[in-house]
C-alpha cells in the first residue's frame, strides 16, 4: 500500500486519489479521513466528492480551480488520527423467507448448504459499509462469510424487488430500486434507505456497520407499511 | 387552469425535462444527470434571458407536440441537434426564439443530424424540485419519467415575456461533427500499453448504440495489458470505459457514480455535446490532450455560450429549408453517413 495516494485526473473536472487496489477496512478507513479532512478543509471549486472502496473522486469546478493547483492544495492537507470519526452501528430487519428470498434455495444448492444454514451464515456477519453506488441508495457491504462466495451470474436474473438482500464475487449489498441483476437474491429488508426527503437521503454512512435481524414475512409487511409512512425502521446501536 | 403551462400532445422516447444537474448526492448513488449536449441546452435558455441552467426539455429522436393551452402568450426557444421545429404546421427551423400565442402548437422532429434538440421557456419549467433539481434521471426511477402525451408542464408566472421573436445563429449550434473528440487520458491509462493508447488514438471509431446513460463505440479491439477486473471506484461524465470485449463504452449523463472497468481516459467537457448529437453509423476518432487543455477549451465554449443574445437576429420570415424533409425514422436504428452542412 503507497504511504501517500495518487493523484490521477479524470478528464478536467474530476480528480481521483486513489490509495490503494482493493477491498480492505484499512484502506476505506484513509478513503473516509481522506474526505472528512477535505470537507474540513473547505477548497474552493470542489464541488462534490465520492468515497469508494479504495479511492476518492473529487468532482471540481474547472472554472474555479485547475487540476494541478487542486492537486498542490490537496498535498498540503493534514490527516489527523480519527479524522474520520466513530462509525455508527445499524440492526436492520430482513426476511429470508418467500417471496423476499428468490435465489436462497439455488445459492444453497449451488454452495451445498441448506437454505437454513445460508440464511444463518448470511444473518450472523458483521457487515461494513464500503460505498453507495450504481444507483440511489444502493449500500455495498464487506463482511460476507467466506462460506458464501458465489461468483456473479453469466447474465443477468430479471429486476429484484427493493430492499433485495444480494450477494456475489464475494460481497454484499442493499438493493434500494427494482433493477436486473447478476447477484443473487437471499432475502429482502423492509426498510427503505434512500428517501429523497430525508437529509442526508440515507442514513446509513460510509464505515458504518451492520448486522441483519431476520424477521418473519407478517413482520416484513408491518415494517414496509411503517416505512412507507416514514418510520426509520432500522435502528442505531450503541 | 389559470397558470401558464404547456400540454404535451405527444412525445416519443426520450424527451425529459433537465436542468444543469443534481449535485452532492453521488456519494448515495445518485447521478447528476442534466442536459447531454450542455452548450445547446444552455443557448435555449440564454436566449430568452434564462438563467444558462433553468429547468427545461431535452427531447430525443421520437420528437415532441406541444400546445400551448394558457390564456396567455408564453416564450419559447428551441435548438440542438439540427431537428426541424413546427409551429401550427409551418417550419420555424432549426434554432429560434417564439411566442406561441394561446393555443398555438408546437412541433419537434428529427432533420438530418444530431439526437438532441432543447426547448426553453421564459422562466424555465416549474417542475417539482427533488435534491435540489429538476433534472430526471429516469435509469434511477426518480424524478418522473419520460414525457409523454397528456403530460403538464407547469412554467413561471412570467412565461409570456419574451421579446421579440429570433433566429438563433449561434456557431456552436452547428460543430464540425468529424473533429476529433479531446481525450485526457486516465484514471486507468496504465491498464493499456502503448500500443494499445496508440490504435485508440489513431483509428476510426463508430457509433453504434446509445441511450442517456452510455454510447457503444465499434473498432479495433483495445486491448488491456492487465486484466479488466478494477475494484469499483469513482466514475466522471464522459469517461471511457474498456469493458471486457475491449471495446469502448463512453459514460453520458445517466451513468452511475461507481464503475468497475477501467478507464482509458475521459472526453473533454467541450466536446462532450459533440459525440452526444452523433447518429448510430457515424464515425469519431480521438485526440490526446492535456486535462489544462480540456479546460481551456470548456471555459473558451462556455464563454462563448454566455454571448447567445448577440447571435440572435430579429425573425422576418420563416424560411424554408429546402430539401429537410421531416424524418420519422428513429436515428438510433438509421446508419448512413449524413452531414450537418
Amino acid at each position: 500500500m503507497p504511504a501517500t495516494p495518487r493523484f490521477l485526473p479524470a478528464g478536467e473536472s474530476a480528480l481521483v486519489v486513489e490509495f490503494g487496489a482493493a477491498i480492505d477496512p484499512a484502506l476505506n478507513d484513509k478513503v473516509r479521513a481522506f474526505d472528512h479532512a477535505l470537507a474540513a478543509a473547505a477548497i474552493p471549486g470542489i464541488v462534490e466528492t465520492l468515497p469508494t472502496y479504495r479511492s476518492l473522486m473529487i468532482h471540481f469546478d474547472p472554472r474555479q480551480v485547475a487540476t494541478d493547483a487542486l492537486i498542490a492544495e490537496l498535498r498540503k492537507l493534514q490527516i489527523g488520527p480519527g479524522a474520520a470519526g466513530v462509525p455508527k452501528h445499524w440492526s436492520i430487519p430482513v426476511c429470508y423467507e418467500p417471496p423476499h428470498a428468490e435465489d436462497l434455495a439455488e445459492v444453497a444448492a449451488a454452495l451445498g448448504l441448506t437454505a437454513e444454514r445460508v440464511a444463518a451464515l448470511h444473518a450472523g456477519a458483521e457487515y461494513r459499509v464500503y460505498m453507495f453506488g450504481f444507483a440511489p441508495g444502493y449500500v455495498f457491504l464487506g463482511g460476507l462469510p467466506a462460506e458464501l462466495n458465489i461468483s456473479r451470474r453469466p447474465k443477468p436474473r430479471p429486476p429484484v424487488p427493493q430492499g433485495a438482500l444480494l450477494i456475489a464475487g464475494g460481497q454484499a449489498l442493499i438493493a434500494n430500486r427494482p433493477m436486473p441483476t447478476g447477484w443473487y437474491n437471499l432475502g429482502a429488508t423492509p426498510a427503505l434507505l434512500f428517501d429523497p426527503k430525508r437529509s442526508p437521503p440515507v442514513a446509513l454512512d460510509i464505515g458504518d456497520r451492520i448486522r441483519f435481524t431476520p424477521v418473519d414475512g407478517a413482520a416484513f409487511a408491518r415494517l414496509r407499511r411503517e416505512a412507507a409512512e416514514g418510520a426509520p425502521v432500522i435502528e442505531q446501536k450503541a | 387552469m389559470e397558470a401558464p403551462h404547456l400540454s404535451v400532445l405527444s412525445a416519443g422516447p426520450g424527451a425529459t425535462v433537465q436542468d444543469g444537474g443534481r449535485f452532492g448526492f453521488r456519494r448515495y448513488g445518485v447521478t447528476p444527470a442534466g442536459p447531454m449536449d450542455w452548450a445547446a441546452f444552455r443557448t435555449a435558455n440564454l436566449a430568452l434571458g434564462n438563467a444558462p441552467d433553468a429547468a427545461a426539455l431535452e427531447i430525443g429522436p421520437g420528437g415532441i407536440e406541444l400546445v400551448n393551452a394558457s390564456p396567455g402568450p408564453i416564450g419559447v426557444a428551441f435548438c440542438g441537434g439540427g431537428f426541424s421545429w413546427f409551429r401550427d404546421g409551418q417550419l420555424a427551423g432549426a434554432a429560434a426564439r417564439l411566442v406561441l400565442t394561446p393555443g398555438a402548437h408546437l412541433a419537434a422532429r428529427p432533420g438530418v443530424a444530431g439526437i438532441f434538440t432543447y426547448l426553453a421557456v421564459v422562466g424555465g419549467l416549474r417542475t417539482p424540485v427533488e435534491l435540489g433539481s429538476r433534472a430526471t434521471y429516469t435509469r434511477g426511477g426518480l424524478y418522473g419519467g419520460m414525457l409523454q402525451g397528456g403530460d403538464f408542464l407547469p412554467l413561471a408566472e412570467d412565461a409570456g415575456t419574451p421579446g421579440d421573436e429570433a433566429m438563433i445563429v449561434a456557431p456552436w449550434l452547428r460543430p464540425d461533427l468529424d473533429a476529433p473528440l479531446r481525450v485526457v487520458v486516465g484514471p486507468q491509462d496504465d491498464y493499456f500499453d502503448a500500443a494499445a493508447l496508440d490504435l485508440f488514438f489513431s483509428a476510426p471509431f463508430k457509433v453504434t448504440a446509445g441511450d442517456r446513460m452510455a454510447y457503444r463505440l465499434d473498432g479495433p479491439a483495445i486491448a488491456h495489458s492487465r486484466g479488466y477486473n478494477i475494484v469499483s471506484d469513482g466514475v466522471a461524465l464522459g469517461a471511457i470505459q474498456i469493458a471486457g470485449d475491449k471495446k469502448p463504452l463512453v459514460l453520458m449523463a445517466d451513468h452511475p457514480p461507481t464503475g468497475g472497468y477501467p478507464k482509458l481516459g475521459h472526453i473533454a467537457r467541450a466536446d462532450i455535446g459533440r459525440l452526444a448529437q452523433l447518429r448510430p453509423g457515424r464515425t469519431c476518432h480521438f485526440a490526446q490532450v492535456s486535462a489544462e487543455t480540456a479546460r481551456v477549451a470548456l471555459l473558451a465554449l462556455e464563454d462563448a455560450v454566455v454571448t447567445t443574445q448577440s447571435f440572435c437576429r430579429p425573425l422576418r420570415r420563416v424560411v424554408a429549408l429546402a430539401g429537410l424533409p421531416p424524418s420519422d425514422r428513429s436515428p438510433w436504428s438509421a446508419v448512413g453517413n449524413h452531414r450537418l452542412r
